[in-house]
C-alpha cells in the first residue's frame, strides 16, 4: 500500500475514492427500491443487521484486538429486554432497547474489568463461558421465558411497534444505525483512542510501557461495542418478534459476528459490511440448497471459511485486496 | 450413603475429564495455543467408538485403542496442516483457526449422523455390581480407572522418559532446545498427537456410559478449559486434581440443586478463578 501511495499522486486517488464511495452509497440506498422481490429485500435487511453486529464486534475484536467469542451475551440482553418489556408491561419492543443497552453496559463493566486483564486466549475462553452461562440461566428461568422463549406483539398496535410487513423499512432503519456506528468508528479511529487501540493490538506490553492506559481503553471499546451489539439485538427482536435461548444467546450468533468481521477484514471500517454482504446471502443459498438449518452444512462452510482465513489471510479480504494491489504495483514497475 | 455414591460417580467421571483435559494442558504448555476444538475431538472419539461397535462389532478392548489411534493421527494432521502456520500469526488467526475447525467437525458430524442422541448398550461390560452399599456400574468404574491410569502414565511419560524430556525442553524454550539438537516441529506435532490421543481414549471411555451427540463437544470443551484453568496451564498433575474436583462438584451440584445447573456452578467457578488467579489455582505466576 505505502509503496503504491508514493507512486500515484494523492489528489486523483482521493477523488477516485470519493466517487467510488458516493456510488456505493447510492447503490446501497437505491437497490432495494429497484428490486421488487421481497425475498431479496429481506436478505438485504438481514445483511444490514449482520453488518451492524459484526461492526460492533469489530470495535473490540478488530480495533482493540481482543477476540470475544461471547458477544451474543449483549445481543441476547437487547433482544430479551425488548420482548420482555412487551410481555411484562406491553411496551413497544423498541422501548426495551435502552434497558437492554443499560444492562449490557453494566455486564460489560462487570465482565470486562476482570477478563480484559487476561491475555488473548484467556479472554476468549472467558467470553465463551459467560455467554454459555447466560444461555443456561435464561433457559432455566421460567420468568425469562425459559426454553420456550418470548414473543412480541402478534399484531402491530401502533407505529411505535415498528412492525412492518415489507422488509424495506427495516433495511433503512438498520442501515441508518449502521451509518451512525461506522461514523463513530471512523471518528474514533482517527483520534487518540484509535492510536491507543492500535498500539494495544500491536504489542500491549510495549503500549503500556509508553503510558497507554490499556485497561481503560480496552474497556471503553468493549462498552461501545456492547452497547451497539445490544441495540442490534433489540432491532432483531423488533423485526422478528420472537427470541428463545438459542436465537438470543446461542454461540453460533457470536460466530456469525466474528466470521463476518474476519472475512471482510477485522479492524477495517467496511470489512464487516463486506463480510456480511457475502455471508448472509451464502447462508440463504446453502439453506435453500440443503434444506434448512437442521443439516448443519451451512456451518461446515462457515467453519471452513474461518479455517481458511486464519491459515492463509488473517486480515481477511482487506488483506487479500492490499496484497493484490501490491502485486499489481510490482508488476507495473 | 447416597452422598458417597454421588461422590464416587463424580470421581469416576472426573477421572475422564482429567484425561482429556491433560491433552489440552499438554498442547497449551507446549506451544501456548489453546485447542478450541478439544471438546469436538472428544466428540469425534465417541463417534469412532460408536461406529466401531455398531458397524464393525468391535468391543471396548479394541475400540478404545482405535479411537486413540484415529485421534492421534487427527492431531498430527491438524498440527501440520493448520496450527504450525497460525501459532505465530496474529491472535485472531490463533484463536479462530481451531475454533473454525471445531465448527467443521461438529457440523460435519451433525450432517452425517443427524442430531439424534445415540449411545452404546449400557451393560457392555457387564451388569451393575453392589459392593458395600455402593452401586458400581462396570462401564463407569472401568472408564474411571483407565482414565486415571493413563493420566498418571502421561505424567510419567513427560517426567521420566527421554522423550518426555525432549518434549518439555521444547515447551520451556524452543530455541534453546534447537541448540541442543532437538527439532521442535516433530516434538510439537507429537504433543498434538498425544493431546488428541488423550481425547481419543477419553471419548471412547466416556461413550461407555454417556449419550453421544454432535453437540456434546461444546460443553466438554468448556469443562476442559475449566479444568486446565484450575489446575494451571501446562500442568498434568494439576489437571488430574482439578478434573477429579470438577467431576465431584458437578455430581454434587446435580444432586443438590438439579442437573440443569451443574454447568452453571462449574462455569461460575471458572470465571471466579480467571478473576482472582488468572494463572490457575495450582499454576505458577
Amino acid at each position: 500500500m505505502s509503496a503504491q501511495a508514493t507512486q500515484t499522486p494523492a489528489a486523483p486517488r482521493l477523488a477516485g475514492r470519493l466517487i467510488f464511495g458516493a456510488l456505493a452509497l447510492i447503490a446501497l440506498l437505491v437497490w432495494p427500491l429497484l428490486v421488487e422481490n421481497v425475498f431479496y429485500q429481506r436478505v438485504g435487511a438481514l445483511v444490514m443487521l449482520a453488518a451492524l453486529s459484526a461492526s460492533a464486534w469489530n470495535l473490540v475484536g478488530g480495533y482493540a484486538g481482543q477476540i470475544s467469542i461471547g458477544h451474543v451475551l449483549y445481543f441476547g440482553c437487547g433482544a430479551y429486554a425488548s420482548l420482555l418489556g412487551f410481555t411484562w408491561f406491553e411496551w413497544a419492543p423498541i422501548l426495551g432497547a435502552p434497558f437492554g443497552i443499560a444492562l449490557s453496559l453494566l455486564l460489560a463493566v462487570i465482565v470486562g474489568t476482570p477478563t480484559l486483564r487476561l491475555k488473548g486466549h484467556y479472554f476468549s475462553m472467558a467470553t465463551i463461558a459467560l455467554a454459555e452461562l447466560a444461555r443456561i440461566i435464561v433457559t432455566n428461568s421460567p420468568v425469562l421465558g425459559g426454553g420456550v422463549g418470548v414473543s412480541g406483539p402478534a399484531l402491530p398496535r401502533s407505529m411505535a411497534d415498528l412492525s412492518f410487513i415489507s422488509p424495506l423499512p427495516y433495511y433503512y432503519i438498520f442501515g441508518a444505525v449502521l451509518a451512525v456506528l461506522l461514523a463513530f468508528t471512523w471518528w474514533m479511529n482517527l483520534g487518540r483512542m484509535g492510536f491507543y487501540l492500535r498500539a494495544i493490538r500491536g504489542q500491549e506490553r510495549a503500549a503500556r510501557s509508553l503510558g497507554v492506559p490499556a485497561q481503560c481503553y480496552k474497556l471503553y471499546a468493549l462498552l461501545v461495542s456492547a452497547g451497539f451489539t445490544s441495540l442490534t439485538g433489540s432491532l432483531y427482536a423488533t423485526m422478528v418478534g420472537f427470541v428463545d435461548p438459542d436465537s438470543g444467546f446461542g454461540i453460533l450468533l457470536s460466530v456469525k459476528m466474528v466470521i463476518a468481521a474476519a472475512l471482510g477484514g477485522a479492524g477495517t471500517l467496511f470489512g464487516p459490511l463486506v463480510g456480511a454482504a457475502i455471508l448472509v446471502p451464502l447462508e440463504e443459498v446453502t439453506n435453500a440448497m440443503f434444506g434448512g438449518d437442521g443439516t448443519g452444512i451451512t456451518y461446515v462452510v462457515y467453519g471452513a471459511i474461518i479455517v481458511f482465513i486464519s491459515r492463509f489471510a488473517p486480515g481477511g479480504l482487506a488483506e487479500v485486496l492490499s496484497r493484490f494491489q501490491a502485486w499489481r504495483a510490482r508488476r507495473a514497475n | 450413603m447416597i452422598l458417597a455414591q454421588v461422590v464416587l460417580n463424580g470421581f469416576l467421571v472426573g477421572a475422564v475429564y482429567a484425561l482429556f483435559s491433560s491433552g489440552l494442558t499438554l498442547i497449551w504448555g507446549m506451544m501456548n495455543v489453546v485447542n478450541f476444538a478439544h471438546g469436538d475431538f472428544v466428540m469425534i472419539a465417541m463417534y469412532v467408538a460408536f461406529v466401531a461397535f455398531t458397524a464393525l462389532h468391535l468391543g471396548p478392548a479394541f475400540f478404545v485403542p482405535l479411537a486413540a489411534l484415529v485421534l492421534f493421527m487427527l492431531g498430527v494432521v491438524v498440527y501440520y496442516g493448520l496450527v504450525r502456520h497460525v501459532m505465530r500469526g496474529p491472535m485472531l488467526a490463533q484463536i479462530l483457526g481451531t475454533f473454525g475447525l471445531a465448527l467443521v467437525l461438529r457440523y460435519a458430524t451433525l450432517w452425517i449422523f443427524s442430531a439424534n442422541f445415540v449411545s452404546l448398550p449400557e451393560n457392555l461390560l457387564g451388569d451393575v455390581v453392589t459392593f458395600a452399599g455402593l452401586r458400581l456400574e462396570p462401564s463407569r468404574v472401568v472408564a474411571g480407572i483407565a482414565a486415571l491410569t493413563l493420566t498418571v502414565g502421561l505424567h510419567m511419560l513427560l517426567t521420566r522418559t527421554a522423550l518426555g524430556s525432549r518434549l518439555l525442553a521444547v515447551a520451556e524454550d524452543r530455541s534453546a532446545a534447537m541448540l541442543v539438537g532437538i527439532r521442535p516441529d516433530p516434538m510439537q506435532a507429537l504433543a498434538w498427537g498425544l493431546g488428541a490421543a488423550c481425547t481419543g481414549v477419553a471419548g471412547a471411555l466416556i461413550a461407555l456410559f454417556f449419550y453421544i451427540s454432535p453437540m456434546v463437544g461444546e460443553s466438554l470443551a468448556l469443562i476442559a478449559f475449566v479444568v486446565v484453568c484450575l489446575g494451571g496451564f501446562g500442568s498434568v498433575p494439576g489437571a488430574l486434581v482439578a478434573g477429579l474436583t470438577i467431576g465431584i462438584i458437578e455430581s454434587l451440584t446435580s444432586f443438590w440443586i438439579g442437573p440443569a445447573f451443574k454447568d452453571v456452578v462449574v462455569f461460575a467457578l471458572f470465571l471466579a478463578v480467571l478473576w482472582f488467579r488468572p494463572q490457575g489455582l495450582l499454576g505458577k505466576a
